[in-house]
């Protein structure tokens, strides 16, 4: 028997996952959550319907109201919508870890002979390609409706970068809530919680100055704000180096503070 | 003889709470070890521990020869892991979950095809391979949990209470499953609160209560431990219960049980009974049941741990809060 086992596996199992692997294991995984979408439409409708419907809503109900008409609006509101959809989009990465924890299939995913990040890394990677596709969405909505780029591809490029640099430290305080939550339903809520007053009290749909002044002191240093201001800078025109120094800044602060937290509570709670 | 999986001295504490407090388990290759405990009794810590979910504060363990802390890599090549719930991914169709672990075990695209496809057909659900799992029935969903489970062919099966929630047909078709596994020469570790489960699958049986084995041995072996057998006595009139309860211990000199308005003890002394019924008869208790049997599994659990297996209040298990 002993034989027959070391005929099986001359070399024996291999003792760690190399580099290529875990890569390859991360592309397997972010695979899984992009192909999850097709068996739950819910999802396409979060990541496409609702942005669109944002778009259109408050570029006809609110537009002449607030900039005089539907088309200076838009390109005032445009980029801080792109904003709040990357924003709301980083939930997911939260809602999926905790249906994976709470399901087991984290636990499944463990005990495969997988590189230990390729779980988390695959999640990334598939919420990155959620936010490509909201941004390309939103960007195409907005064209067809007059949206145009002051800055030409390189200003484009730009704003991907920098909304996914940002989604991406901020996926962290997604996943921090993921672990720490004990039902997928939860996570959703404080997004709406947490979220939705957040890019409100920007000046995402309303410039500063139409608040009332108390409230504009938080708008100016709300992150929302800034990365808003960043991008109408990379998509519209006006001032960059600024906004973007500053969203770059937030983004390294959030990830400083939330990924230690995460992965602190994802050792606890596995 | 080869052991597929050794543990020793096993601890692992939660807090306050300790659900390993020292386990030893030695599984001999190509068996079946049933792991037997009410709720909370350390089995799923056990499980996480030699599955490398969990680390152990003390102890060892080895699996397929590898330890599993320091070669966590090599054993999760070895094993399979099936928990207590179906860890399947609902929003995957049957093939995709097989296809994921395929992939993920370095198959190439179409041989992960080709094995997902077999496995899909052994547990009868090529029909719904097409489907998202979440429309799935409980015992469907178990059924693929173990198919994938075992895309990489593993030689060491972990299952943690398989058959829990599933109606009698889904459990017995697991059963079935789990003894041609065994006849492929896997070894399986199966946790469970079914006396009758590791009656019916394991060969060897380990005893677990508050995250220690407190006995050890084959079906027979354990029963014959207790030895003998049960008086089961039941009251016309439950208010006579405390009475039967006194009149069966002080007779049986051992310690009864209520359930179900039944009265159990254990009692080795064949003159026994007649004393019961007689001292029964003195006391004017009118008796619905009377009834002297050999000790099931459960009679060992209960005179093993002083209390029955189904009545252990649930605890928290494997993984706190």
């Amino acid at each position: 028997m002993t034989t027959l086992t070391a005929t099986a596996s001359p070399v024996g199992p291999a003792r760690r996952p190399g580099v290529l692997a875990g890569l390859r294991h991360t592309l397997t995984l972010a695979w899984r959550s992009l192909v999850q979408i097709k068996h739950n439409p819910m999802e396409l409708l979060d990541l496409s319907v609702q942005p669109v419907m944002f778009v259109l809503l408050f570029t006809y109900v609110f537009g002449t109201a607030i900039s005089g008409s539907p088309g200076t609006y838009l390109k005032f509101a445009l980029p801080g919508i792109i904003v709040q959809t990357a924003l709301f989009a980083t939930m997911t990465t939260g809602f999926g870890l905790n249906q994976d924890l709470t399901k087991g299939v984290f636990d499944r995913l463990r005990a495969l002979p997988v590189a230990r990040w390729a779980p988390l890394a695959g999640r990334i990677v598939a919420d990155t390609v959620k936010q490509a596709w909201s941004l390309a969405l939103l960007l195409g909505v907005g064209m067809i409706l007059g949206f145009r780029l002051g800055n030409g591809v390189a200003g484009l490029l730009g704003a991907l970068v920098l909304l996914l640099v940002f989604t991406l430290a901020a996926s962290w305080l997604s996943v921090l809530v993921g672990v720490l939550v004990s039902e997928p339903d939860k996570v959703q809520i404080f997004g709406f919680m947490v979220i939705f007053p957040l890019t409100f009290t920007s000046n995402v749909f309303v410039p500063t100055d139409r608040m009332p002044s108390w409230l504009q002191h938080w708008v100016e240093v709300n992150p929302v704000t800034i990365l808003a201001d960043a991008l109408r800078g990379l998509l519209v025109g006006g001032p960059v180096a600024a906004p973007v120094g500053q969203s770059l800044l937030w983004a390294a602060g959030i990830l400083l503070v939330f990924a230690p937290l995460s992965v602190r509570a994802l050792r606890r709670r596995v | 003889m080869t052991y597929a999986i050794r543990a020793e001295g096993l601890v692992r504490r939660f807090g306050a709470t300790t659900a390993l407090a020292g386990v030893d388990l030695a599984v001999p290759t190509g068996t079946v070890f049933g792991l037997l405990g009410p709720n909370g009794a350390g089995k799923t810590t056990a499980v996480r521990v030699l599955a490398t979910l969990l680390a152990a504060d003390e102890g060892h363990a080895t699996v397929g020869g590898y330890d599993v802390r320091r070669d966590a890599h090599r054993v999760r090549q070895l094993i399979g892991l099936t928990g207590q719930y179906a860890s399947v991914d609902e929003n995957l169709t049957g093939t995709e979950n097989l296809l994921l672990i395929g992939r993920l075990l370095g198959l190439s695209r179409a041989d992960a095809r080709a094995r997902a496809r077999v496995l899909l057909a052994d547990f009868q659900l090529s029909d719904a391979a097409e489907r998202a799992a979440k429309t799935y029935s409980g015992g469907m969903r178990r059924r693929l949990d173990l198919a994938a489970s075992l895309v990489g062919r593993p030689q060491v099966l972990f299952l943690d209470e398989p058959t829990t929630g599933l109606d009698p047909r889904s459990r017995n078709e697991l059963w079935d499953i789990v003894r041609t596994l065994v006849t492929d020469g896997v070894t399986v570790l199966l946790t469970t609160q079914y006396l009758e489960e590791a009656d019916q699958l394991a060969g060897e049986i380990a005893v677990v209560d508050h995250g220690r084995v407190i006995a050890q041995g084959t079906p027979e072996e354990l029963k014959a431990k207790v030895g003998g057998q049960v008086l089961a006595v039941r009251p016309v009139d439950p208010a006579d219960l405390p009475t039967v309860l006194a009149v069966t211990g002080e007779v049986a000199r051992a310690t009864p049980e209520v359930a179900h308005q039944t009265v159990t003890v254990g009692v080795s002394d064949p003159e026994v009974l007649p004393a019961v019924v007689r001292r029964l008869d003195d006391a004017g208790v009118r008796v619905a049941e009377l009834a002297l049997r050999g000790s099931s599994l459960d009679e060992v659990f209960l005179s093993l741990t002083g209390h029955r297996a189904e009545e252990a209040t649930p605890t928290l298990e494997g993984s706190p809060a």
